[in-house]
């Protein structure tokens, strides 16, 4: 199953503040048409709330511009997954895969979001309750529920670092295969996990952050974790990232 | 062990019940021992029973209404914004009056029959309902709301699958109390005017210096608040299956 349609989408903001705290200036930056765009940076930055306000979550923001290639409006067109994977303990794993159907009072295709649980790995699940799964089956249920709204573009906040080590390299390799065809805007605070599934890297740092142009990465998602350009690079990252939050610290 | 728990517990309190007694010398006009309370229970078993049904009666119809207003109130509060400014104040205001200076009012109001009764018990479980519902509606977890919103969800379907679901458990703590309290209310108003019901059957032995009389009333009363208790804790624990308090009971017993 793939969205009907696919489009770029383009950021742009002059200055975005919450509350007091100046967050951003000049932001600017473009999720291109079925690319992982990452926004890469240290917490507590302001990168939630960036995400937030591009998926229309935080009322009352007229200041940043989210532009489709296709002249339609973002709103309605992107699916949400979080760090938490807000799965609803009263439900079980098939009915929160189907919730999206539910709140809209439509007609839920059942043996889609079956086929779904059955590509993450969760057929004998289907009517555990969440309590009863571990961290990582838990996030895959997340990533079936994302699936089965099937939103052309994938908004993604730290979906990945509440899970150990191992669940973590699974879960990101399970999402950048289920996830190829879509535009994803990734947000983490992780170099590797940025190289190993972004298409592009925007890195952020300073205060307020300034926007600069963005890492270009090629190759197909994921990229192999024995690949040592990829620790090379996260090491420059990791420097990047912490010499600016000295200077921060100053 | 489950079983034999209460029954242990029980034999105990009527052990140091009758120690007392044999310590004290009390007279049985004061307190009487616990097999003359189970003589009266015996000799006057057919009037307490139908003085009972009707308490019962008052208690469970009080209960009933008080939880479908209180629940109707929260649920209009957390809905309806610009209610809050209006009705917050009045339910403070309504518990600033103390329930039990009301019950003669009710009765001049209402009558001495089952009704003023049955407001007296609403009266006073209609707070602890509204307020724990409400603030289990208010509460609810920010993630839940801004997936909801991705998902575009309505404001009815979201209360209905997400906030009212998130709230039971909290909903039901202020049931449980509800439940606790409600005999208090029916007995109060039995109390101010009546002609039947335990709370009537208990002053009237107290005018007639019956006391083993009025502690098998007592007696009577007390397990029907247990059992009441424990009926409605057995059917909530049921409805909050999914509950993480009741799936790590579970857990700890296979």
């Amino acid at each position: 199953m793939q969205p009907e349609n696919s489009f770029s989408v383009s950021i742009k903001a002059d200055r975005l503040s919450f509350g007091s705290n100046l967050l951003f200036e000049n932001i600017d930056f473009t999720l291109a048409e079925k690319e992982w765009t990452c926004l890469l940076g240290p917490s507590g930055i302001g990168k939630t709330t960036l995400l937030r306000i591009v998926a229309d979550l935080v009322p009352n923001v007229q200041n940043v511009m989210a532009t489709c290639s296709d002249k339609k409006p973002l709103t309605g067109r992107t699916a949400y997954m979080a760090q938490q994977d807000l799965l609803l303990p009263w439900l079980s794993v098939l009915d929160n895969v189907l919730l999206g159907f539910k709140l809209r009072s439509e007609i839920a295709d059942t043996s889609e979001a079956i086929k779904l649980l059955r590509l993450v790995g969760l057929f004998h699940n289907v009517s555990d309750l969440p309590a009863t799964l571990s961290g990582g089956m838990r996030q895959r249920v997340a990533l079936a529920r994302t699936l089965m709204e099937n939103r052309p573009v994938v908004l993604m906040d730290e979906p990945f670092s509440n899970l150990d080590a191992i669940s973590r390299v699974r879960m990101q390799n399970m999402a950048a295969d289920l996830l190829k065809d879509r535009t994803v805007l990734l947000i983490t605070h992780d170099p590797m996990e940025a190289l190993r599934l972004g298409d592009r890297i925007y890195v952020l740092s300073g205060r307020p952050v300034k926007f600069t142009p963005p890492i270009r990465l090629a190759g197909t998602r994921p990229r192999s974790l024995e690949d040592p350009n990829l620790h090379i690079e996260q090491a420059n990252l990791l420097t990047q990232l912490t010499s600016a939050h000295e200077v921060d610290l100053k | 062990m489950k079983i034999l728990r209460p029954l242990i517990i029980s034999l105990v309190i009527i052990a140091i019940w009758q120690i007392i007694i044999l310590v004290t010398k009390v007279p049985p006009y004061i307190l009487p021992s616990p097999f003359l309370v189970a003589k009266a229970l015996y000799a006057n078993a057919e009037s307490i029973v139908s003085h009972a049904t009707i308490t019962l009666v008052e208690i469970i119809m009080g209960l009933a209404i008080g939880t479908i207003l209180g629940s109707v109130s929260a649920l209009t509060l957390s809905y309806f914004r610009p209610t809050r400014q209006w009705l917050m104040p009045i339910l403070v205001i309504s518990q600033a009056i103390p329930v039990f200076a009301l019950a003669p009012l009710l009765v001049l109001w209402l009558g001495y029959g089952m009704i003023s009764k049955v407001a007296m018990a609403v009266l006073i479980i209609y707070f602890p309902v509204t307020a724990a519902f409400f603030d289990g509606l208010r509460n609810t977890n920010p993630g839940y709301l801004d997936l909801a919103h991705t998902m575009n969800a309505s404001k009815k379907s979201i209360l209905s699958y997400i906030r009212i679901p998130e709230a039971l458990p909290v909903f039901a703590s202020g049931l449980r109390v509800a439940t606790a309290v409600a005999p208090i209310g029916a007995i109060v108003g039995e109390w101010v005017g009546s002609s039947e019901g335990l709370g009537f059957l208990m002053l009237h032995a107290n005018g007639r210096m019956q006391i083993d009389v009025m502690f098998a009333a007592l007696f009577t009363l007390a397990i029907i608040t247990i059992i009441l208790y424990y009926t409605v804790n057995a059917g909530l624990r049921h409805l909050l299956y999914w509950s993480p308090e009741i799936q790590s009971n579970k857990l700890k017993e296979t």
